[in-house]
């Protein structure tokens, strides 16, 4: 059985990658296959690499306070491609009053700023193994 | 997670720390190494008197939204005797996208002010005197264009260009580096870099055109002595690509600035801070042969750091800044920001920003750190870890020289991968306990108490609309005929070489938009998309 397979991007044009760059590194000594897509990559680019990678959770970083407008975006464009399975959680400076609003558009799991790291890997993988057995 | 916790005995770069330092820690002559501030290799200080004679220049970053609402926050600054601008510019502004483009329209306003065309500049700047007021542009890719606009801006106002004080960023290696707001690939942005600063060279004789930076390095995560050692390499290229273009080092390296961050770890900052210049006078003179005094004397904007603040007990934060801030001026900074204590969430409110200001001004007129110039020197471990940090910064700049030089091992991604390895390291030593964390790993509130949030920043909503619709109403006033003819000079000499700011000044006043000078670089120069070894 394969380890669970999380696709990592950077949607719209913020650079501050420290963040899903040490969740990548994270993720991989956790024993999870990582695909990391890099900077400004389009909503259409993230669900179609998804798609094409057979991922189990696709996690996106926002710091430009742009993550409602861009969730939003790549939520649409999941359910458009019948991706509508695989998780999207999202992390980034998300105030506290966002996070509801998030959840409630459909993302699984938000991870603001200050979250401490095992438990974004814990959540990223315990969503990803759950949506493998799903599917 | 603990109940009593020790601090480390590590400073924060891993150099380990004596519990008590002599004299015998000491090296040698320390007055040859020190010399008096204002004098070679000015480790104690650019001027003679620094604060006794001229406090830094307190200068908090800001911009979003509109022209208009950023134009009102500066004004609100200026009030609270704040004393010069530092300009954010939103995403798409940095990234060379109008506000009515379609990767942009998320972004507009968000981190920064929106700028389209020269008008907005105008509009920036309404009411605000450009020949009494020190600017700061963090803009780097699209450095070249936004100072056209803002030249522009001057011009409206009747200011000559001899009068504009200011700094440009204008430092695109540390994009690729750690901030990553590039557009086109090294070769041509570093020539874009170059351009400025021979023009303001010419033209601009109290304008810094480039900051070469360290501190975004250090924000994405690498340490005190990668980030002295990043910085010196950047300069040292830059420095090279002038002179391969035949201009004199003394000629440029007067007006060549830096920006280092402050991080908490008090005296291994201050350290950093003293080897930067000590480092940056014996390059110029050694290596590039300076007979010009000012060309090796380093002079530095210091803004705190965003990544040690916490979103957890956020009012611990005005703590960390102060002492960050503190740290800037022990360090001999010209010019420092001082973050909001609500910036992990979003763009400091007026409250945050006022009590940043108040920061630097407890700092400056009460404390009595600015009563006397470089009071740490002589401090046994001060001196030694100032020896120890120039050593140490040194083996990285020869690390970064050995890879070829900076835009050669930036573009193998190697300084890229020791920036998030640092970064690595420093979460897992935070999410474990081992770096103590006030209110996040240690003294940590119970699950599910809230701490005191303030109000925070709403971007008006509006905003964009209004934005696309001016520029769309600007864009349709123009002359068409000299809108055109100055876009076919601008690619006819990005394409057949030369300085392209005479072309860029002329579309800026023909009304060219931010989108359009970019586009007319994006055919000619091409689009760099970051190795990716994830």
């Amino acid at each position: 059985m394969r380890p669970p397979r999380v696709v990592l991007a950077k949607p719209g044009l913020d650079g501050h990658d420290r963040g899903v760059k040490v969740l990548a590194m994270a993720l991989r000594d956790a024993g999870a296959e990582v695909i990391y897509l890099g900077l400004r990559r389009s909503v259409a680019e993230i669900v179609q690499a998804a798609a094409d990678d057979d991922a189990d959770i696709i996690g996106i970083s926002v710091l430009s306070g742009a993550h409602l407008e861009l969730a939003g975006d790549l939520l649409r464009e999941r359910e458009a491609k019948g991706l509508g399975d695989v998780p999207v959680v999202l992390g980034g400076t998300i105030p506290a009053k966002d996070v509801e609003e998030l959840r409630a558009l459909g993302v699984a799991a938000v991870f603001p700023v200050g979250t401490n790291l095992i438990e974004v890997v814990y959540g990223v993988i315990s969503l990803a193994s759950r949506a493998k057995e799903l599917r | 997670m603990k109940d009593a916790a020790l601090p480390p005995v590590t400073t924060d770069s891993g150099l380990p720390v004596a519990a008590v330092y002599t004299a015998a820690d000491v090296d040698g002559e320390l007055e040859d190494r020190l010399g008096l501030p204002g004098a070679a290799p000015f480790t104690r200080g650019p001027y003679p008197t620094m604060y006794r004679g001229q406090l830094w220049t307190m200068r908090q970053f800001a911009g979003f939204g509109s022209p208009e609402e950023t134009n009102a926050r500066y004004r609100f600054l200026l009030e609270r005797g704040q004393t010069a601008l530092s300009v954010a510019f939103d995403l798409p502004t940095q990234l060379g996208y109008d506000s009515s483009h379609e990767q942009a329209r998320a972004e507009v306003g968000r981190v920064g002010v929106a700028i389209d065309t020269a008008e907005d500049m105008v509009d920036l700047f309404d009411g605000l005197a450009l020949s009494d007021i020190s600017v700061n542009f963090t803009i780097n890719a699209t450095a070249s264009i936004i100072l056209a606009t803002y030249l522009v801006a001057a011009e409206r106002q009747g200011v000559g260009y001899e009068k504009l004080a200011g700094t440009l960023q204008n430092d695109i290696l540390k994009e690729f580096l750690a901030r990553k707001t590039y557009i086109f690939p090294p070769a041509p942005s570093m020539r874009l870099s170059c351009d400025v600063i021979e023009f303001a060279t010419e033209h601009l004789p109290r304008f810094n055109p480039i900051s070469i930076t360290g501190y975004h390095a250090r924000e994405a995560g690498c340490d005190a002595v990668q980030e002295l050692g990043l910085t010196m390499a950047s300069a040292v290229a830059y420095s090279e690509a002038l002179i391969a273009r035949g201009m004199s080092f003394d000629g440029f390296a007067p007006r060549l600035s830096f920006h280092f961050a402050t991080t908490l770890d008090l005296f291994e900052e201050v350290a950093k801070l003293r080897a930067a210049r000590r480092m940056w006078f014996k390059i110029a003179t050694d290596r590039f042969g300076a007979t010009d005094p000012r060309s090796g004397r380093l002079r530095f904007f210091s803004g705190n750091s965003g990544t040690t603040l916490t979103a957890q007990q956020p009012l611990n934060n005005i703590v960390r800044s102060t002492l960050q801030c503190l740290g800037a001026v022990l360090g001999g900074a010209q010019s420092i920001h001082v973050m909001g204590y609500d910036e992990a969430f979003e763009i400091p409110s007026e409250e945050a920003v006022t009590l940043s200001l108040r920061t630097q001004q407890i700092i400056a007129l009460e404390s009595g750190v600015a009563r006397t110039v470089d009071p740490l020197a002589g401090s046994f471990y001060v001196e030694r870890l100032t020896d120890e940090i120039e050593a140490a910064a040194g083996a990285v700049l020869a690390e970064v020289e050995d890879a070829g030089g900076a835009v050669s091992a930036i573009e193998q991604g190697v300084p890229q991968r020791w920036i998030a390895e640092s970064a690595y390291r420093t979460e897992r030593d935070l999410s474990q306990g081992i770096r103590p964390k006030v209110g996040v790993n240690v003294y940590a509130d119970a699950v599910g108490s809230e701490a005191a949030m303030p109000e925070l920043f709403q971007l008006d909503e509006g905003t964009v609309e209004r934005q696309i619709d001016r520029t769309a109403r600007r864009v349709v006033a123009r002359d068409p005929r000299a809108h055109a003819e100055s876009m076919a000079a601008l690619d006819a000499v990005a394409r057949e070489g030369g300085n392209v700011m005479p072309a860029l000044l002329i579309a800026a006043r023909a009304g060219a938009t931010v989108g359009e000078m970019s586009d007319t670089f994006r055919e000619v120069f091409g689009e760099f998309r970051e190795p990716n070894p994830w």
